[in-house]
């Protein structure tokens, strides 16, 4: 534990520092890159909760990612751009959207399950894409970015990398809370054994659903943050692949880990950057890494570097 | 002591046309000890998990403790006081023993949507864990991952389990299968320190341990009881003999 959250303080640390470092080397590029590969660690830490401890094979996650940003989006197109308003909306309509989700594919499990998210989240890809009024499947630009009263500017790129990096770490604590409480013990127990959980007298059925939604919420967040970010809107947040990205970033980094999935989202979009500058068939190259990760890292990242060991095992108190 | 704590009437269970439990009644009474055996396919196993809520009945009736609950899930079972161990060893195999035992506590104590206070930390599920892994033997290895236990101390984990839900009655699923003689007359040795205390329904192959635990004897035979009785009554009983104890005892 000690040595763990050494390295993870150090790390945080070390995003902490990237601003200035960015600013000397006039390098405003590198800000832009990593607070990207922030927000999709939020995603990818919301996804872990319930992919990961849960057991919940979500082939849908991206949907709540495009609902948080439709939800800012469609609020700044209507001209209402108090951020507090917005990502309330978003972070509520994503929850909304995963109760209704969660509500039908819980009760399924297996192949059903993964099915039932990728149908739901295709849906509202598909609305995306049919609703005019909302730039259709061209999607729309961010008409202002949010505004908190004057209190934090996004449109300053330092200040708005430090609020993300403040979310990334309330949403890294609020989960590592989370997974270690009674409840966190009960989706964790009913992912290990569920029979042996309903023997012993748990109903897991709300509690999953409740984590559902929590992960929803959380990714819902991270939507908000991404169209401020792109300061653009499109349906193609929600495309399937956009959920395999996700699914990948938390196996990559080290499903059920505590900070694995940020790894994981790090890895990804650092692969992807690099090697796309590289080559353009830079796919080529990151499906055989994937492979080789997933045959070779079964705790991912985190099983590399942290020496993290997956499930509720060992004691972490 | 001849309070009827589980009382089962006419329960029925068919896999397409064949009949795994048939017509099955009988009782438990309050603090007794009841083995259920029979050959392999007699419909034990199925039994069991009718009387747990893990499978439902065609037909039939069960009641436990004076409230009928043939119609209830597994979960609520539990809550009422009906616990059972699996043949199979069910355990949390990626979590220490005694987060196994501390999570059957909590299930016990009150909902868990309790979101921020560490659970491995709150001492009312930790504190009775412990006591209870003590009890079964296995004190010594609380912070060992249950997947490396050995099979037998597996086996007593799941005991743990099962008793830390504070159970009115016990379904113990052959508890002693797959054990070594030693390890199998340590269980023996366990289950009998309960006797008394614990209302059991034992379902087993080991005719030792069986004749040494039960108070009483049901043989099922083809999903049906065919007798009913004391240990020597049993083991005297010419059709029971003729079924099933007869390549046994000889």
């Amino acid at each position: 534990m000690g040595r763990r959250a050494l390295i993870l303080a150090i790390g945080l640390l070390l995003l902490a520092g990237v601003p200035p470092v960015a600013a000397l080397m006039n390098q405003p590029f590198y800000l832009d890159l990593i607070r990207r590969m922030m927000i999709f660690a939020i995603a990818a830490l919301s996804l872990n909760l319930i992919l990961g401890y849960g057991g919940m094979v979500s082939f849908g996650h991206a949907a709540y990612l495009g609902v948080g940003a439709y939800a800012v989006g469609v609020l700044a197109h209507h001209g209402v751009d108090s951020g507090w308003l917005q990502w309330a909306l978003a972070i509520a309509a994503s929850a909304l959207v995963a109760l209704m989700i969660g509500a039908i594919s819980i009760r399924t499990s297996g192949i059903y399950f993964i099915m039932i998210t990728l149908a739901f989240t295709q849906m509202l890809y598909y609305l995306g894409i049919s609703i005019e009024e909302y730039g259709g499947d061209d999607g729309m630009p961010l008409a202002t970015k949010s505004q908190f009263s004057g209190l934090v500017d996004l449109g300053n790129p330092t200040a708005f990398y430090y609020l993300v990096l403040g979310l990334l770490i309330a949403c890294l604590w609020f989960s590592h809370r989370l997974v270690n409480s009674r409840f966190g013990m009960v989706i964790r127990a009913s992912k290990s054994n569920d029979p042996r959980t309903r023997a012993i007298g748990f109903s897991p059925y709300l509690y999953r659903l409740a984590a559902f939604v929590i992960a929803g919420a959380m990714c819902g967040l991270a939507g908000a943050l991404l169209v401020n970010q792109t300061a653009y809107v499109t349906p193609e947040f929600m495309n399937w692949t956009r959920s395999g990205e996700l699914m990948f970033m938390v196996i990559m980094g080290g499903m059920a880990t505590p900070a694995g999935p940020v790894l994981g989202a790090f890895a990804l979009l650092l692969l992807e950057d690099v090697l796309s500058a590289m080559t353009q068939h830079w796919q080529i190259i990151l499906g055989p890494i994937l492979i080789l990760v997933v045959l070779f890292a079964r705790r991912g990242l985190a099983g590399l570097l942290l020496g993290e060991r997956e499930g509720g095992g060992g004691s972490h108190g | 002591m001849a309070e009827t704590l589980l009382e089962v009437s006419q329960l029925r269970k068919s896999f397409g046309a064949l009949a795994a439990t048939d017509g099955v009644d009988f009782e438990v009474r309050a603090g007794e000890t009841h083995a259920i055996i029979g050959p392999n396919g007699a419909g034990k196993t199925t039994l069991i998990s009718q009387l747990s809520g893990m499978l439902r009945p065609d037909s039939g009736r069960i009641r436990f403790a004076g409230e009928d609950v043939t119609r209830l899930s597994a979960p609520a079972r539990s809550k009422k006081g009906l616990a059972r161990s699996f043949q199979i060893t069910s355990i949390y195999r990626d979590f220490s023993a005694l987060d196994n035992v501390a999570l059957a506590v909590q299930a016990h104590a009150g909902h868990s949507f309790r979101f921020w206070r560490p659970a491995r930390e709150e001492a009312a599920l930790r504190e009775p864990a412990r006591r209870i892994l003590e009890d079964v033997g296995l004190g010594a290895r609380a912070e060992v991952l249950a997947a490396n236990l050995a099979h037998g101390e597996q086996r007593q984990l799941e005991i743990a389990m099962v008793l830390a839900t504070r159970p009115r009655l016990l379904l113990l699923d052959e508890p002693v299968a797959g054990m070594g003689i030693e390890e199998s007359s340590r269980m023996v040795g366990f289950l009998s320190t309960l006797k008394g205390r614990q209302t059991i329904v034992l379902v087993e192959h080991d005719m030792d341990a069986v004749f040494s635990l039960a108070d009483r004897i049901s043989v099922l035979v083809y999903g049906r009881i065919i007798a009913t009785g004391a240990p020597e009554e049993i083991r005297a009983n010419p059709e029971v003999r003729a079924a099933y104890l007869g390549e046994e005892t000889a």
